[in-house]
């Protein structure tokens, strides 16, 4: 048999070889939807689809369930996970809409405005933020920014007003989210500088030579232009976001409290949170528990459907590029 | 009139333009002197003003923050790594400050690159030749690719998920330690490796594709008019030309697998020394249980359970290192590519 | 002794006309007169009735230009007038669209380019100017048409709205817009689908377009890049036509490298090669009668 692998393959073999190698990949894809649901079904069987409301604290919940046994009882099985969905929610949505903002204006700024020498200090400097490991991040966070703000920008007044309710150290929105914005700005800036790369010469000649100032050519026709990418990045970025565990895990407080906007502005950025990932790493230890195993289950559910979700999202966003020729 | 010439090309202007003030006027038949004319911002409104002014502040911002990273980084590793560390075992107890280094965990980091990156490899190089090069029927080879960008946007901690499920299962039971009365244990460098290989394989993938779509028609068409068979051409003509790209793709593999946690938490077993599991040299290794720099350093951590920040700093600074390596590697893959014509990676890691 | 040879005949294209051929119109009306063929020579060809030449826009003085040390321009003086047409013409890489570039300084785009010399505009050097000032008052119509991804309308209003210090509503741009699309005679085709995207229509309409946003302004010049080499020859024709009915507002200077087109649309004609100024003069003069060797040469086709 070893002396017929070695004979050259006829086409027809390789065809059927190689189209079965790169099918598997579809293959993975299905079994991971059919297994995770599988492993989560017993969640949605107790509870419904209402796990992802409100209802109590969620993190007695899953005490309960840590520590009940291999045959719980059904009332173990009781979740309700809004305040991890509502973490989720916050940390994602404000990490895209700031980091958004930033990436447009610094690549707006590495396209047009930036000098040679800079922009050539520049162009690594993204490349290596993007492949920074996420647990560095979560390391800087946890060692430097968490008692920054835990020391020096909560005060006892801040305490003290939420003291009956949660307990603020410093691990809070306000870490999570600036450390997410910084994990996800530089894919964001890579896409939308090929973008902006792409547009056509004629359309930025066209502008300048009508007598508009840099910043205006730039902002009304190549960012114009740059839109669908724009929304490509942005789609990409929350994608990256949802599915951030280990940092978050390290800054975000692991308390199950869904931060209240309306604590006022200060209160609401210093209040703990959890978000679904990171309470998937949290609890990996306890997953031979039914209960807690069919949890975490549903929660990885919930965030490959997002995922999946938004990648259909990015593709259709894609598309309108094709128009223009623009290589995303 | 006399004319003279720009004394160097430092005296021309640039292709940017700065914030100078509008040239001042010059005589008939004189060269333009050092100054620069550029615009001024005078006529700009306030709002595209404050606009140039955010964009500044954005990009020096982001310089600021990187420095800051990396600096911060350099500062506390190199006060806190000694090179004793690299190579002595971790101690036994869960309190790590007192004793003890991190070899294990480097050689954990090793050894799940590589298994990761060997299984991704020619998974993720026959499908990219297969889209590339034969793609029928179409549509299936449009799922192909949205599958593979599926994958690339799926979490990571939700492929963990996914492989402990799966090679929990019984089928799977040689890939990690399997107890008495058929419970698998799931958790292995095999499985952890499997599922690395996923995180790999949308780059690997990407960067093959590119290659070989930028190999031109008539380097096929040549060697098929010589008489080749289709793969003897993938073989013999394709795969050489596209090496430096699969190279590349396979360094930002490298690079992810090394910088990954969640599914070293997940599925390693998380012990800190390698454990070896089983008789077969080798292969023991593989299916038993370590740790990473990357767990390593989130279980020393104040949200792990070891209790020592020193040791996290020396290990993510090592950490650090490596994956600034792999990045430089990419870097110097693509420019020897470049030189012999064919397209390397561009800022968009392997997009 | 070398004969004279005859000139190609100048033949204009006509598309639309009636069976017979229409007399000349009387002088003193705009647009183009006679039809048909004319003998070679004919000094009294009634292309376009040219009126006077109004005031002087810009003069350029010794102009050079280099891209590094390649010196691409070589001491030109030229001058421009209102209401008339300065045809550059000239063999490829004679530098006549550098030229062309260097009067709204769009050549400050390209790295290593540097300038010698003085263009005054309307008596003020043009250094003295804000860059953004300067092209307000000397538009340019490029090459290839470029309208930008967005409405008819909002193209032709991109220069109204984005040069003014305040952002003008509406209703103050909607009848410059008309105006600008009546001058560019586009308006009849596109009044009733004005927030269409200018990328769905055709070439010759697009280039329209573009010269509908590049005089939507008022500007005191008007470059043209070969405007026509992209398009049809009944898009051409259009465009030459409105040439000559936008000439009576703005000083235009176009560059082309079809003598034919110089002959039609030019007043008056320079003829550069390799970057020098060989020879400038009214359209008839160069053409029919050129002075310098190289001049007779190029306009008989010897070499181009």
């Amino acid at each position: 048999m070893l002396t017929r692998l070695r004979e050259p393959w006829s086409d027809r073999r390789a065809e059927l070889t190689l189209g079965a190698l790169a099918c598997a990949v579809l293959l993975v894809i299905v079994l991971m939807v059919v297994f995770v649901a599988n492993e989560a079904w017993p969640t949605f069987k107790h509870n419904g689809l209402s796990w992802l409301g409100p209802g109590g604290n969620v993190d007695e919940q899953i005490n309960t369930m840590v520590n009940s046994g291999a045959n719980a009882p059904a009332e173990d099985y009781y979740v309700r996970a809004w305040p991890l969905v509502w973490g989720t929610i916050l940390t994602t949505g404000m990490a895209v809409v700031f980091g958004l903002v930033f990436s447009i204006l610094a690549a707006i700024f590495i396209v047009e405005f930036a000098p040679d020498r800079l922009r050539n200090v520049i162009v690594p400097v993204v490349r290596l933020l993007a492949a920074v490991p996420s647990v560095i991040y979560g390391l800087i966070g946890i060692l430097v920014l968490v008692p920054f703000v835990g020391n020096h920008i909560i005060n006892q007044g801040d305490k003290q007003s939420v003291q009956f309710i949660v307990q603020l150290t410093g691990a809070s929105l306000l870490v999570a989210v600036v450390i997410l914005t910084v994990m996800i700005v530089p894919i964001m800036i890579a896409i939308i500088v090929d973008a902006l790369y792409a547009v056509p010469r004629g359309w930025k000649e066209g502008a300048v030579a009508l007598g508009v100032n840099r910043w205006r050519a730039m902002w009304t026709v190549s960012v114009r232009a740059a839109r669908p990418a724009i929304i490509a990045a942005a789609v990409l970025a929350c994608a990256r976001a949802l599915g951030e565990a280990i940092m978050l895990s390290m800054v975000s407080g692991s308390v199950g409290f869904a931060p209240n906007p309306f604590d006022g502005p200060r209160l609401f950025l210093l209040e703990p949170l959890r978000p679904l990932a990171s309470t998937i790493v949290e609890d990996s230890e306890a997953l031979q528990t039914p209960a807690i195993r069919s949890m975490v289950y549903a929660f990885a559910l919930l965030l490959l459907f997002s995922s999946l979700f938004l990648s259909l999202a990015g593709f259709l966003a894609k598309q309108p590029m094709k128009k223009y020729g623009v290589r995303i | 009139m006399a004319v003279t010439h720009p004394r160097t090309l430092d005296d021309l202007p640039h292709g940017g333009f700065g914030m100078d003030p509008a040239g001042g006027g010059r005589g008939p038949g004189s060269r333009t002197p050092k100054r620069k004319r550029h615009e001024s911002m005078s006529t700009w409104r306030w709002g595209d003003r404050i606009a140039y002014v955010m964009c500044w502040g954005a990009g020096l911002m982001l310089c600021a923050i990187a420095f800051a990273i990396v600096g911060y980084m350099a500062y506390r590793g190199v006060q806190y790594l000694k090179p004793e560390l690299l190579w002595s075992h971790p101690s036994g107890e869960v309190d790590q400050s007192k004793s003890g280094g991190f070899l294990d965990p480097i050689l954990g980091t090793m050894i799940l690159t590589i298994v990761g990156i060997a299984i991704a490899t020619p998974l993720a190089v026959a499908a990219a030749i297969w889209v590339v090069e034969y793609g029928r029927p179409a549509p299936l080879a449009r799922a192909v690719e949205s599958g593979i960008e599926v994958v690339a946007g799926t979490p990571d901690i939700v492929l963990a998920i996914f492989g402990l499920a799966l090679f929990q299962h019984g089928l799977f039971g040689w890939m990690s330690f399997t107890a008495e009365g058929g419970a698998v244990f799931g958790r292995s460098f095999l499985t952890a490796g499997a599922m690395m290989s996923l995180i790999a394989l949308p780059m690997v993938f990407g960067a093959t594709r590119e290659g070989l779509q930028s190999v031109p028609r008539h380097v096929r068409e040549a060697s098929y008019g010589l008489g080749k068979t289709k793969i003897a051409t993938i073989r013999r003509v394709l795969l050489p030309a596209v090496r430096p790209n699969i190279s590349t793709g396979a360094a930002l593999g490298m690079g992810r697998i090394a910088g990954d946690t969640a599914i070293v938490v997940i599925l390693l077993g998380a012990t800190l020394r390698l454990e070896s599991e089983g008789s077969i040299p080798g292969l023991d290794v593989l299916k038993g249980t370590g740790s990473t720099l990357t767990s390593y350093v989130y279980n020393n951590s104040p949200a792990g359970e070891g209790a020592a920040p020193e040791k996290a700093y020396a290990a993510a600074f090592v950490l650090l290192l490596l994956v600034v390596a792999l990045n430089f590697a990419v870097d110097l893959i693509a420019r020897r590519g470049a030189k012999t014509g064919l397209e390397g990676t561009r800022l968009g890691a392997g997009r | 002794m070398i004969t004279e040879e005859q000139p190609p005949p100048i033949r204009k294209i006509v598309v639309d006309a009636p069976p017979t051929v229409a007399p000349a119109p009387p002088a003193g009306a705009n647009g183009h007169g006679s039809n048909g063929y004319t003998s070679a020579g004919a000094a009294s060809v009634a292309r376009h009735d040219r009126g006077e030449p109004g005031p002087e826009r810009m003069a350029l003085q010794a102009l050079s230009v280099f891209y590094g040390d390649n010196e691409a321009v070589k001491q030109v003086s030229l001058s421009i007038r209102l209401g008339e047409v300065l045809a550059l013409i000239g063999p490829s890489g004679c530098g006549k669209t550098t030229l062309l570039r260097t009067l709204n300084r769009l050549t400050e785009l390209t790295p290593g380019a540097s300038r010698g010399g003085t263009i005054l505009l309307d008596g003020t050097d043009v250094d003295d100017l804000e860059v953004t000032t300067l092209r307000r008052r000397v538009s340019m119509v490029f090459q290839q048409p470029n309208p930008f991804p967005m409405s008819i309308f909002d193209n032709v209003a991109y220069a109204l709205r984005e040069q003014a210090r305040k952002r003008p509503g509406r209703g103050v741009v909607e009848p410059l817009v008309e105006d600008a699309l009546r001058r560019a005679g586009l308006w009849d085709e596109v009044k009733d689908k004005l927030d269409a995207p200018a990328l769905r229509l055709s070439g010759g309409q697009q280039q329209r377009l573009c010269i509908a946003r590049a005089i939507a302004t008022r500007p005191e010049v008007l470059l043209m890049d070969e405007p026509c080499s992209a398009l049809d020859p009944r898009s051409t024709q259009v465009i030459e036509q409105l040439i000559g009915d936008l000439r009576k507002d703005l000083a235009i200077v176009i560059v082309t490298h079809n003598m034919q087109q110089a002959r039609r649309v030019g007043d008056k004609v320079a003829f550069m090669y390799l970057g020098d100024l060989v020879e400038y003069g009214d359209a008839e003069q160069i053409f029919d009668a050129p002075q310098a060797q190289r001049t007779r040469d190029y306009v008989r086709g010897a070499f181009g």
